[in-house]
């Protein structure tokens, strides 16, 4: 579906149904360079087991109208402004890596809208390394590999994502890829990673959500290692949960994902 | 940050898509031949249905042993996934069916292997499709041949039998500037030689009866998606692929595209496609490819390497007339060959034999480890007339565009001794020149 957001074009999936507002409502916030379609497949599940679904394109990602924004906080801004735009009151935030943060900075300034707050493949603060910043600034391409590589943690996941016969490490590349060439006037790559590496605010977010918390982490991610998300996950006195898989962990372990998004939500 | 990639090819082709078997440690892929998978519960049959979760339901739209087939061909072509079918020619049939119905226009290299050929301008014409055939080497043809309702360009890695080189950046970017896909057959070069993705093909199909099976056991096809071609974008701009990019009525009102921005094409292919024309491939058979792809590397290599040494003998020949392989200076995709086939041209050529078509006959009768047969990419070395055989139903003239003479003979290398390949041929060239004289 569309709305307008900010007087711009925002496109969130809802899930294979007709968006219906007065169901409880869950917002999955994508990462760095990818788009609503890491989601699909347990946007669908939520949305046919009685939930109103949001899996966003950011803005200047995927069919979201630009310009990208220039930080977490806007971001946030700009999720809970897409929140009003649709109707919604409440929601349960979801998000992975970079979308974790849109997610808990969303729920730290405005905590009587978030009920449920679920961060996948996260840490904080989610510095990037100098080597990858470097490379995503100065070649791109070659920094989709690295990542796309370190966010794999094998090359027989199943069953495979969004169905049988699909290779994640070329698809993931390829979503990556197409989300990169959708800004031709500015590096998206960069740029995202400069949000994740630039944000600040986590902890004083978390002072202030109040909603019950989960901390999804894959057992074997080398982007962002379970350590990695052990600050967090304390100043939430949130609830771990891991899935045996990498940072890619929507495509790499669907059902396991599913199984501890079923947990938190209940 | 150096040294981060994906493992190489060699490794790919032994482990992509497969690991040690969870319920028994199997080491190599296990053979599920089973119709069908059993559900957990209600909930999730019902979640499998819907496509809210990934799985397998009926061996006619996936099946574990294909599914590790898929992946690793999709890994080794670099694409986003696949589709194993029944054969080459119903993932040809798989690729088209998806993108293109009646009324609509394909425009297709005149350079085809005969099957093809008979697919696109007499079958799917029957079916209101028609095609547009330009010889792969006119490039204004290409471009000319467009129409509104054109749905894709389509061409040979290496045109069946000439080994014409398709220009695919050229033709790619044709299909680009008319918001097109290029689909590619790769059979005769295998991802070893070239991965056409690379060079700007959208989707690429083998049939893995050839070289991918390597062993001429089964028949099968493989269909992969690069996941390159913006469906959206090409609809908003032309209005073609509102079979990915607007509501599906066959699947409760799916818009595709919206379900995977990289994968709607082999999700509409394997949910219609699959479903609906039933041309799936049988466990055994992925097995089985899977098998021979584990050597792919090795094989490739032989292969190209006996046929450098054929090819030589060949072309210092009394009794050839011509050789045409495009290693050789003399081929007319002499300079596209190197820029896009460095590791080699194939192990099927053909060659002219000088003299009357009895000759030919004795030549090939003259052979004792050339199999004479209807069929290439096999371990085996391998030996046919075209024109008496795969491409019969041509006359002259489509024989002519399609660089075919009455005395070509079609050679397919094997892996065999090339000392015994080139005795051989020494043998069946005296039978050849000796019936002159009967």
């Amino acid at each position: 579906m569309e709305l307008t957001v900010d007087g711009r074009k925002a496109y969130a999936y809802s899930g294979g149904k007709a968006f219906d507002a007065s169901l409880p409502c869950i917002v999955f916030i994508h990462g760095a360079l990818n788009d609503h379609s890491v989601w699909t497949l347990l946007a669908r599940w939520f949305a046919h087991h009685g939930h109103a679904v949001l899996a966003l394109d950011l803005p200047g990602h995927g069919r979201s109208d630009g310009p990208p924004l220039a930080d977490v906080e806007a971001l946030a801004g700009w999720v809970l402004a897409l929140l009003d735009a649709a109707g919604v009151r409440k929601a349960a935030l979801i998000g992975h890596s970079m979308g974790s943060l849109i997610a808990l900075e969303a729920a730290g300034r405005a905590p009587e809208r978030a009920d449920r707050l679920v961060m996948l493949g996260t840490a904080v603060p989610m510095k990037v390394s100098d080597a990858l910043m470097h490379t995503s600034q100065r070649d791109p391409l070659k920094a989709i590999d690295m990542v796309n590589t370190f966010s794999h943690s094998g090359t027989a996941s199943k069953p495979s994502y969004p169905g049988p016969g699909t290779w994640l490490h070329g698809s993931d590349r390829a979503l990556m890829r197409r989300v990169q060439a959708g800004q031709s006037g500015l590096n998206l790559f960069h740029h995202d990673f400069g949000i994740c590496d630039r944000y600040e605010r986590g902890l004083a977010a978390a002072a202030n959500v109040r909603c019950p918390a989960t901390i999804v982490v894959g057992s074997r991610d080398q982007m962002t290692s379970p350590k990695q998300a052990a600050t967090i996950a304390k100043a939430l006195n949130a609830r771990v949960q891991s899935v045996d898989a990498g940072h890619s962990m929507m495509s790499e372990a669907p059902d396991a994902v599913l199984a501890a998004l079923r947990s938190a939500m209940a | 940050m150096p040294g981060a990639s994906d493992p190489g090819f060699d490794t790919l082709a032994l482990h992509a898509g497969a690991a040690p078997d969870p319920a028994t440690g199997a080491r190599a892929v296990p053979i599920h031949l089973s119709t069908s998978f059993v559900f957990e519960n209600s909930e999730h049959a019902a979640s499998l249905f819907n496509m809210e979760r990934s799985g397998h339901v009926y061996s006619r739209i996936s099946n574990p042993t294909n599914a590790v087939l898929e992946e690793r061909v999709a890994a080794l072509e670099g694409g986003t996934g696949a589709i194993a079918t029944a054969s080459g020619q119903a993932a040809l049939h798989l690729a088209i069916a998806t993108l293109a119905g009646a009324g609509s226009h394909i425009v297709s290299s005149s350079a085809l292997y005969g099957g093809s050929h008979n697919l696109l301008h007499y079958t799917l014409a029957r079916f209101g499709i028609e095609t547009t055939f330009v010889k792969p080497g006119d490039i204004d043809g290409w471009r000319a041949a467009i129409r509104p309702s054109t749905k894709l360009l389509f061409g040979e890695t290496l045109g069946n039998p000439g080994l014409d080189v398709l220009d695919i950046p050229t033709v790619a970017a044709i299909a680009h500037d008319h918001h097109l896909p290029l689909l590619v057959d790769s059979t005769f070069t295998t991802p070893w030689l070239m991965r056409p993705f690379e060079h700007g093909a959208d989707l690429v199909f083998h049939s893995a009866t050839k070289f991918l099976s390597g062993h001429g056991t089964v028949i099968g096809g493989v269909l992969v998606d690069s996941g390159n071609f913006d469906w959206d974008a090409a609809h908003a701009k032309s209005g073609r692929f509102a079979e990915l990019a607007a509501p599906y009525d066959g699947f409760h009102g799916m818009v595709f595209s919206e379900e995977s921005t990289v994968g709607a094409f082999l999700l509409r292919a394997r949910r219609e496609g699959l479903r609906d024309f039933g041309a799936c491939m049988s466990p055994h058979t992925a097995w089985l490819i899977l098998q021979g792809i584990e050597t792919l590397p090795l094989r490739m290599a032989r292969h190209v390497e006996n046929t450098r040494k054929v090819v030589e003998f060949l072309a210092g020949q009394a009794m050839v007339e011509a050789v045409g392989y495009p290693e050789l200076d003399t081929h007319p995709s002499h300079a596209l060959a190197k820029r896009l086939l460095p590791r080699g041209c194939g192990s099927v050529f053909s060659f002219n034999l000088r003299g009357s078509r009895e000759q030919g006959k004795a030549f090939i009768e003259g052979l004792r480890i050339f199999s004479h047969l209807a069929n290439v990419g096999d371990c085996r070395s391998l030996v046919i007339h075209p024109a008496s055989t795969t491409h019969f139903r041509m006359d002259d003239a489509a024989l002519a565009q399609a660089g075919i003479t009455p005395g070509t003979i079609r050679l397919s290398i094997g892996l065999e001794e090339a000392d015994d390949l080139i005795d051989d041929l020494k043998r069946a060239l005296k039978v050849a020149e000796k019936a002159v004289a009967r």
